[in-house]
């Protein structure tokens, strides 16, 4: 049993190694992967690789950051997904269902609306997204004698609508020629215009968000058990599910902050790692997590290499996520009940 | 080790549900509490279990207010096992039994060598397992009852409260779990537990607690409490108690005297 969980953490790491080496050597400049090394072991500190200096600037200055950002936003879904179906105790929800993407992203349009700067949209989207997983989850608990976890995913798509429809009046009311298209192609999702200034603001948060998710990881097992029985098994049922709500909330506001929506990794991921690990979310964090990094780069490497032009991400992850999501419904009953 | 009931009033915030109810549980004895449909049985499990504030009166663990105790601390003295459910998850029944060595660790820590240990004890002397790397939503309902039997045994509690942990199972696997329990209290575990069969407290109770209408009806040994009188009082239909010969000795059971009551 144990050695088949490391033999998973293994070959999920094994393919996110591939596909991180994958992103920097296809696109309009291949970069071959014995150049890659090279040039990753004299930016190390090792020889100088004696390469032209294009291939420097296409793998530290543009591919770079951008598979970090990748790797960064993926987990992040995938991570914050997998504590909100153990904490709702629902393998259907996701930041998206939930209405925290669509929180955070109203409140980093109001960012951009507003023309602020990269720390106050930050701020904004976790704000966003904070008030929009509250005002669900406080809904549910208000809207009694119905299935609970059924009023919290209505709950949710209907404050996603409403979310909706406030990003529509801010398109509405933007500047048509600098900010709407830059609201509408933030919208879409994309990693095209990551820099690492923007890294450094959101990195720090998404750590911040994961370390009580991995601190946890035994408690938020218990919590999808019924709140009453986590208690009787000793577990404090409400402060720590505030402690984990928050936490994801904020992983799945900074990943909106610099991505864009980013839809279907929050569902998919988690729900795919659980078939590979059971439910044992300590097991099932660090899978989702480099599940999730990798999906992102596969998908965001797709993005700039399938067409000429960019493909938006968030239309990606979905044509691709929509399927897998329904073979896994049709096949497959194992992840959850 | 004692689980006591002063004067005890419970209920759910804005709706009181029993009143002045007083009784007492030590380690290595099973109560057994009766009650229609309705009397309140959970509500009062509930709040025995810190789950529920109490109302009025008091309610004292192990020589101290339950009122002061911390979550995990209630948890180290009284275990819960409620009715068998489903889960959401597909935990196996190990990681379910598991769940019950909570209140032993850390805010931050996982199970240790130590816990799977517990776990695999507990699960052993409630005979499953077999069942270990089973998946809890798959096995059958008594065979769910009985992995949670062993959570709330992993939790290492001196109390356990049960709750109609007979129900919904069929004829076998009732006198199973009422076989468990005695075995539990053998062991030197104080049991509280609920039923709607008046037969398993001549089964398996030391003492009987009577709810009904929010009050104790009674409360005291199965052979004095539970008379013909008694029992039509609290369930409002007419029964006879007799005695039939059972191997070397006799033992009461409970019967309908039928429908035209």
């Amino acid at each position: 049993m144990k050695s088949r969980q490391s033999l998973m953490l293994l070959a999920a790491a094994a393919a996110l190694a591939v596909v991180i080496a994958l992103a920097f050597t296809v696109g309009r400049y291949p970069v071959p992967l014995a150049d890659l090394l090279r040039i990753l072991w004299s930016w190390a500190g090792g020889a100088p690789h004696g390469l032209d200096s294009t291939l420097e600037t296409v793998v530290l200055q543009i591919r770079g950051p951008r598979v970090i950002a990748a790797v960064l936003v993926g987990a992040a879904l995938a991570a914050a997904g997998a504590a909100y179906q153990n904490l709702f105790r629902n393998p259907l929800v996701s930041p998206d269902i939930l209405g925290v993407s669509a929180g955070a992203a109203v409140g980093a349009i109001l960012g951009i609306f507003l023309s602020l700067g990269v720390v106050a949209i930050q701020s904004m989207a976790f704000a966003g997204g904070l008030a929009a997983v509250g005002m669900v989850y406080v809904v549910a608990r208000a809207v009694r004698g119905h299935d609970p976890l059924l009023v919290l995913v209505l709950a949710g798509v209907v404050l996603g609508a409403l979310l909706g429809a406030c990003v529509a009046l801010m398109k509405y009311l933007a500047d048509p020629y600098n900010q709407l298209p830059a609201i509408t192609y933030w919208l879409l999702g994309s990693l095209a215009s990551t820099d690492s200034r923007d890294m450094w603001v959101a990195a720090p948060l998404l750590l911040v968000g994961l370390l009580p998710l991995w601190l946890l990881r035994w408690r938020i097992n218990v919590l999808s058990l019924d709140d009453e029985e986590a208690r009787a098994l000793g577990v404090s049922a409400g402060r720590i599910r505030l402690v984990v709500i928050v936490a994801a909330t904020l992983m799945t506001s900074a990943a909106v902050a610099i991505s864009g929506v980013i839809g279907w990794i929050g569902l998919v991921i988690p729900h795919f790692a659980r078939l590979l690990t059971g439910p044992d979310f300590s097991k099932l964090l660090p899978v989702s997590v480099l599940l999730g990094a990798g999906f992102l780069v596969a998908v965001d490497t797709l993005a700039r290499t399938m067409a000429n032009i960019e493909v938006p991400l968030g239309v990606l992850t979905a044509f691709v996520g929509t399927p897998l999501f329904l073979w896994q419904l049709a096949t497959a009953r194992r992840g959850w009940q | 080790m004692k689980l006591a009931a002063q004067k005890l009033a419970y209920g759910y915030p804005g709706r009181r549900i029993g009143n002045d109810v007083t009784f007492e549980l030590n380690a290595g004895e099973v109560l057994c509490l009766l009650g229609p449909n309705g009397s309140g049985k959970t509500t009062l499990f509930r709040t025995l279990l810190g789950l529920l504030p109490v109302q009025g009166g008091e309610i004292i663990l192990d020589g101290k207010d339950l009122r002061t105790l911390q979550r995990d601390g209630i948890a180290r003295l009284v275990s819960y096992v409620p009715q068998a459910h489903g889960a959401f998850f597909p935990y196996t029944v190990r990681e379910v039994v598991l769940m019950g060595r909570t209140a032993h660790l850390g805010l931050f820590a996982a199970p240790s060598a130590r816990d799977y240990g517990a776990a695999l004890d507990a699960i052993r002397r409630m005979g499953i397992a077999h069942l270990a790397d089973s998946i809890y939503t798959r096995i059958s309902g008594g065979e769910r009852q009985l992995a949670l039997i062993a959570r709330a045994l992993a939790q290492e509690a001196r109390m356990v409260v049960m709750d109609e942990p007979t129900a919904n199972l069929d004829f076998g696997n009732q006198v199973r779990v009422l076989e468990r329990i005695r075995a539990l209290s053998a062991d030197g575990i104080g049991v509280l537990l609920s039923t709607h069969d008046p037969d398993h407290a001549f089964v398996c109770a030391d003492r009987v607690a009577m709810l009904h209408n929010g009050g104790l009806l009674a409360c005291g040994v199965p052979d004095v409490v539970m008379t013909a009188a008694q029992l039509q009082q609290l369930y409002g239909v007419d029964v006879v108690v007799t005695e039939v010969a059972l191997g070397q000795g006799t033992r009461k059971v409970c019967l309908p005297l039928g429908m035209h009551a």
